[in-house]
């Protein structure tokens, strides 16, 4: 019974996305292309790491493989998070198109509508090379496979995945704001990203800090796997790596708190 | 039951007064034309009555709920259609459109289809259901908006220039639907709109907004009365006739081309078109005739000049 | 040569109305800045030499030219021209008296200019304050810089403008356009420099134009490349940005016979 009523309760947000993945597929030869695209961004993302393991053995600590593994975590957080709200950053075209008022008159959370209101189908290219290079770094890295460690993975996914979202969220929240400045957000967003993929050991202090607690991307995938390979970080103890999920949540409790404030400013603001 | 209700509604940007204590409201059935010239207020009301935007002071109730801490509700209960801006799907098909409201307001998919059916026979709109929103012609578009907004029977439905750039027959075919759909349904109605003859045909009573302030409240005879705003009946004449300078209710204006067509302005509430057609075409032989309507930004302008604030 | 001149103030001006574009713009050049000089000191530090060339100093004014030039050199190309072969407003193009690929590239020597002012250096600056950086050597080396980053703009101008011109001939160019993108940004020598490339890959970006649209004016002004190699530096871009414009007079002449012989 119970179940019914949640299948309801989210059938309109099923057809919304239902639509979404439908227009894209109309344009079958552009669509392709896209996916291609987002597969050569994702190559070129890995190439850096690579081109630099070409000059260096260890970075921040790091061998190839355990790079690879924080590359591979990241980029599959940041592309789902990126498929699925990445355009809520596109907020001031929505509003701009009058789109942000036809949401305030459906019956529907206006942060659900914006959400829903588009599925970037193309970005699996980029999340495939993200999978595969998971598969490349789970296989050659040496773990000591557990029940736990495999909780740890799914863990780390999903809690990653909340965090870029919860970003995504923000920066729509904060966009409310911004209109004409939107690119500020894009500083921890796509920047929030390009640290997340990185060894935390490279960065200095204030940084490391900043990336930890301000903008909790160390915990998308250098924490975790830290602990997943059972390395030596006296900043990034092992049990540290269960606490992701309460990243993504203080992540989530902030994101909220930007999205409450931007609506209030427009709805007093009049857009 | 009161389905609009608003008090003292006040609402600033910045340090202008967009809207000054507007009080009014709209009985269930009622429909009205909310008429006034651009940047009077029209668009600030119709935000705050649907929840987009907040007042600055006053009181307003929409359906009975307030629309800014119970917008999901009201929205249930209200249909919306902002002119230039769509609320369709513009890259699918226009039945995908219906489907996917159908859906947001959580109507079954017998529902939505039987609903969509009907409206889509009364708009006359069946070609066009597989065509994607984008390839739609205006008219077409504006018909289609119109239907989604009535989807899922709202007691209200909200109108922000539904006209604006139609063409004559697109215009026509768009106020006879909503003239039906209002006997049928009872839906009451609040229109925006710059053109007279969309008051006329749909509207019994008209709320006139001049600089944030309710300036008239009334029939649409009583404000073309209050203001002196009278229509013309311009004829075209077989033969140069002489001015008609006698025909009961009416008063020539002017006299073109020897008298071949000649414009008499008449108190609609003395006499009518066909009276005053009679009268001429027993004498004459007309040969054409079309009516011309008092201009929303004319009547806007003399009630202002009226209020005393010009 | 007035006309060039007033088309480039033009686009100066039309940009620098978007001021808190251009600081959210350097805000978030300046975020990548972070990271990226983090990523490489810290790569420098393992290697324990500097590599390819770079040392730290040397390293830092790699990130922070980079970041600066990056809103300046139109790397991710531009759609304007694209829209209007598709349109058929290019023919309104080709009534004027200004040839359109000089109109064009005044326009976003303008854009360029006000990036660079508004956007590049005071990223620069921030840099240059927080870390230790090597400024350009000796005053050669700043002109030669200067010159070289103008070249950079034309060269990459004058490849998105060919780019944009294919579509003429084809319904549907975002392939092509994300290609010349993906490639472009990852040999350009924006990631990381083009010395620290495997030697096939090195060898392969040399050959390409897309050094030229960053990595030489950065090599200059970083003090890399010094002396005698200055001058070959800023040759190879004179030679990219002589042939991608020749090219692109070719392409524009093709387009124009085209659309005179379909009437538009």
């Amino acid at each position: 019974m119970a179940e019914t009523t949640l299948s309801q309760r989210l059938r309109p947000y099923r057809v919304l996305l239902a639509s979404r993945a439908r227009a894209q597929m109309q344009y079958r030869a552009s669509f392709v292309t896209d996916i291609l695209g987002t597969v050569g961004v994702g190559l070129a993302e890995f190439a850096e790491v690579w081109v630099i393991f070409h000059n260096v053995d260890v970075l921040g600590g790091l061998d190839f493989t355990a790079a690879l593994l924080v590359f591979a975590l990241s980029n599959l957080a940041f592309s789902l998070a990126d498929m699925f709200v990445g355009h809520l950053d596109q907020l001031p075209r929505y509003i701009r198109a009058g789109q942000v008022d036809a949401f305030y008159v459906r019956p529907l959370p206006l942060l659900a509508q914006l959400m829903t209101s588009d599925l970037s189908l193309r970005r699996v290219g980029r999340l495939s090379v993200a999978l595969v290079a998971l598969g490349v770094a789970l296989t050659t890295a040496d773990i000591a496979w557990s029940p736990a460690t495999v909780a740890l993975i799914v863990l780390t996914v999903v809690s990653g995945t909340a965090i870029f979202s919860a970003l995504f969220t923000a920066a729509g929240g904060l966009q409310f704001f911004l209109v004409d400045g939107a690119e500020f957000t894009n500083a921890f967003t796509y920047g929030g990203s390009y640290a997340a993929q990185q060894s935390q050991q490279v960065f200095p202090d204030p940084l490391r800090i900043f990336w930890t607690f301000v903008v909790p991307t160390a915990f998308v995938a250098y924490i975790p796997a830290v602990a997943i390979l059972g390395l030596d970080d006296p900043l990034a103890p092992s049990w540290l790596a269960w606490l992701t999920p309460v990243a993504g949540l203080l992540a989530w409790g902030i994101a909220a708190t930007c999205w409450r404030l931007g609506t209030r400013h427009y709805q007093g603001a009049g857009g | 039951m009161s389905i609009i209700e608003t008090r003292d509604l006040v609402r600033d940007f910045k340090k202008t007064r967009a809207l000054d204590r507007m009080t009014f409201s709209v009985e269930a059935g009622e429909a009205v034309g909310y008429i006034g010239a651009n940047g009077a207020g029209k668009s600030t009301t119709i935000k705050m009555l649907t929840g987009i935007l907040k007042p600055t002071s006053g009181h307003v109730r929409t359906c009975g709920l307030d629309p800014m801490r119970q917008r999901v509700e009201v929205a249930r209960r209200i249909g919306v259609v902002f002119g230039q801006r769509s609320q369709l799907w513009w890259d699918l098909p226009l039945r995908d459109s219906f489907a996917i409201l159908g859906a947001v307001h959580r109507m079954d998919e017998t529902a939505t289809r039987a609903r969509t059916d009907l409206l889509v026979e009364q708009l006359e709109m069946g070609p066009q259901l597989g065509t994607a929103v984008r390839s739609l012609s205006l008219g077409q578009r504006m018909r289609a908006e119109i239907a989604a907004a009535l989807l899922h029977s709202p007691e209200l439905l909200i109108l922000d220039e539904p006209t604006i750039g139609l063409d004559v027959l697109s215009k026509q075919r768009l106020r006879e639907f909503l003239v039906a759909e209002r006997q049928e349904q009872g839906t009451t109605l609040l229109l925006t709109t710059h053109d007279m003859g969309d008051i006329e045909r749909l509207c019994d009573r008209v709320l006139v907004v001049d600089h944030g302030r309710l300036a008239f409240d009334g029939t649409l005879t009583g404000l073309a009365g209050t203001v002196g705003a009278q229509r013309i009946l311009v004829i075209d004449l077989a033969q140069p006739t002489p001015d008609l300078a006698d025909v009961p209710g009416a008063t020539l204006v002017e006299s073109e081309s020897d008298g071949l067509r000649q414009r008499l302005s008449f108190d609609a509430e003395a006499t009518t078109v066909a009276a005053v057609l009679a009268h001429v075409s027993s004498r004459h032989e007309v040969r054409d005739l079309t009516i011309e309507e008092p201009d929303i930004e004319d009547v806007v302008r003399r009630i202002y000049a009226a209020s005393g604030r010009g | 040569m007035k006309t060039f001149w007033l088309l480039l103030r033009a686009g100066f001006r039309r940009h620098s109305t978007y001021r808190l574009a251009l600081l959210a713009g350097m805000t978030t050049n300046s975020v990548f800045g972070f990271i990226r000089a983090s990523i490489l000191l810290a790569a420098l530090a393992s290697a324990g030499t500097a590599i390819g060339g770079y040392d730290a100093p040397t390293t830092i004014a790699f990130v922070w030219w980079g970041q600066a030039l990056l809103g300046t050199v139109n790397l991710w190309g531009f759609a304007e021209v694209k829209d209007r072969v598709r349109t058929g407003d290019i023919a309104v193009d080709f009534l004027r008296p200004v040839d359109p690929q000089i109109a064009y590239l005044a326009g976003d020597l303008g854009r360029a200019g006000i990036n660079l002012i508004g956007r590049g250096v005071p990223a620069l600056l921030l840099g240059a304050l927080l870390f230790d950086m090597a400024w350009p050597p000796s005053a050669v080396s700043w002109a030669a810089g200067a010159v070289s980053i103008v070249l950079a703009v034309v060269v990459a101008f004058s490849g998105n403008f060919v780019i944009n011109l294919l579509a003429f001939w084809l319904v549907e160019i975002r392939g092509i356009t994300l290609l010349w993108m993906i490639t472009g940004g990852l040999l350009c020598g924006l990631y990381l420099p083009v010395p620290w490339f495997p030697d096939w890959l090195r060898t392969i970006a040399n050959w390409s134009p897309f050094p030229s649209m960053l990595q030489n004016p950065i090599d200059i002004l970083a003090g890399r490349v010094v002396g005698h190699d200055i001058a070959s530096a800023v040759g190879v871009q004179v030679f990219w940005a002589v042939a991608l414009l020749a090219l692109g007079q070719v392409v524009l002449r093709a387009g124009r016979r085209r659309l005179e012989v379909q009437g538009g």
